[in-house]
């Protein structure tokens, strides 16, 4: 029974009709709310619940705000260092004491960049980055 | 329409899971299914077909009560598994059409009534989908850090300087841009590693639908969702789909790819036509 019971529920190891049980109730919540709310045949029951509104509110909201901390996870994160992108980027690396100078010295940095590029765009020269694509 | 508004606390609605046809496989499978609040599934049949129901309070399932539900990630969680499980259970015993999340009547008569009004295109559909499954086949991009690090840092030092030393500002615009590179990169590579898999899924299946790539919270697999497919896959044929997409990005760099299901077909179970312009033409 165990071993049948793995094979059921194990990861995608095999996709047979009625063996695998990716697409049963061990399916990934992501997985199942797309189908259910997205999918799936739509007729107009007695009572109407806008699905549009819910899944705004419910799931839109929450995976965007939540994917911030998931890009950090992944490394991605200049924009934190980013005066242009992010507002509070630009005084508390200043004033919070800056750990060996790096904030201080990235924040001077990037207003410098980003006033390069501002110019190199005044004056129709290509993005800084293109110069060094060829390495 | 007719139907007066009754005192709300005591009175029962009819929940509807799926549409299928009035077979002695779904009537047999139905009735030992449990539905929302851990209540018995029961079909309503009319013509040549039969809906999938449970009775539910109206306290919690009327349009108020069930917003407030569905507002709850906790509850909608256990509303759409619950939900999910009853499809998944009959679509194993027989073609279904799932019906969307917080399908809800008055009581079973309106459910058989509506069966009858839009019984052509529920069999139209049924046909269409008959001897069919649907595969989900998400692709990945990997985090770029670990894989292109070592080659990273080189690429400051070729230009002659080394980074971090006389010019920091230098070095923090390179390191920024070599990040953002090897990002880029990445994605490239991983795009072009999806349009593969597309292409070797698609000569498996018969329909392809795109779903939205996750992201946030509830994406719980490794790396970047990047393409998020639905394919109508022929029931025989599903072992032969699963298997050409994993070998079509085998050993490939930069991206996981992962092949879901079988589900019921979600994704091609298009809105019958006449009663639902309202929220089903918002297709993809």
């Amino acid at each position: 029974m165990s071993d049948s019971l793995a094979g059921r529920m194990g990861p995608s190891t095999g996709v047979s009709p009625y063996a695998a049980r990716d697409g049963g109730s061990s399916a990934n919540l992501a997985d199942i709310l797309e189908r259910v709310l997205d999918k799936g045949v739509v007729i107009a029951g007695d009572i109407q619940i806008n699905l549009l509104d819910i899944e705004l509110l419910t799931i839109k909201l929450r995976l965007l705000v939540a994917s911030v901390d998931k890009a950090k996870e992944m490394g991605i994160d200049w924009w934190e260092h980013d005066p242009s992108l992010s507002s509070h980027a630009r005084r508390p690396a200043v004033q919070a004491g800056t750990p060996r100078g790096r904030d201080s010295l990235a924040e001077e940095n990037a207003r410098l960049r980003e006033e390069l590029e501002r110019l190199r765009e005044a004056a129709g020269l290509p993005a800084a980055d293109r110069e060094e694509d060829t390495r | 329409m007719t139907v007066a508004p009754t005192p709300a606390t005591t009175a029962e609605l009819s929940y509807v899971y799926a549409v299928g046809p009035r077979v002695p496989e779904l009537e047999r499978a139905a009735p030992r299914l449990t539905g929302l609040l851990d209540r018995p599934v029961h079909t309503v049949e009319s013509g040549g077909l039969a809906a999938v129901v449970s009775s539910v309070p109206e306290a919690e399932f009327g349009e108020e009560g069930f917003k407030a539900q569905l507002e709850d990630l906790g509850r909608l969680e256990v509303i759409a598994r619950t939900h999910h499980g009853v499809v998944d259970a009959l679509f194993r015993a027989v073609t279904v059409l799932p019906l969307r999340l917080a399908t809800v009547y008055r009581d079973d008569a309106r459910v058989a009534a509506m069966l009858d009004e839009s019984g052509r295109e529920f069999t139209a559909l049924l046909e269409r989908l008959a001897g069919h499954l649907e595969c989900g086949v998400k692709v990945y991009a990997l985090p770029p850090g670990p894989r292109s690090a070592p080659s990273a840092p080189a690429r400051p030092a070729a230009r002659g300087a080394d980074g971090g030393g006389t010019n920091p500002g230098r070095a923090y615009l390179q390191r920024r841009k070599a990040q953002r590179t090897r990002h880029e990169d990445a994605a490239r590579e991983a795009a072009e590693t999806a349009a593969r898999v597309r292409e070797v899924a698609a000569a498996h299946a018969v329909d392809r639908v795109a779903h939205r790539p996750q992201q946030g919270e509830l994406a719980t697999g490794e790396g970047r969702n990047i393409t998020n497919e639905a394919y109508l896959v022929p029931k025989g044929a599903t072992g032969a789909f699963a298997a050409a997409v994993r070998e079509a990005a085998r050993d490939l760099p930069g991206v996981r790819v992962e092949v879901t299901g079988p589900w019921a077909p979600y994704s091609f179970a298009a809105p019958p036509a006449p009663r639902a312009q309202d929220g089903g033409r918002r297709g993809r």
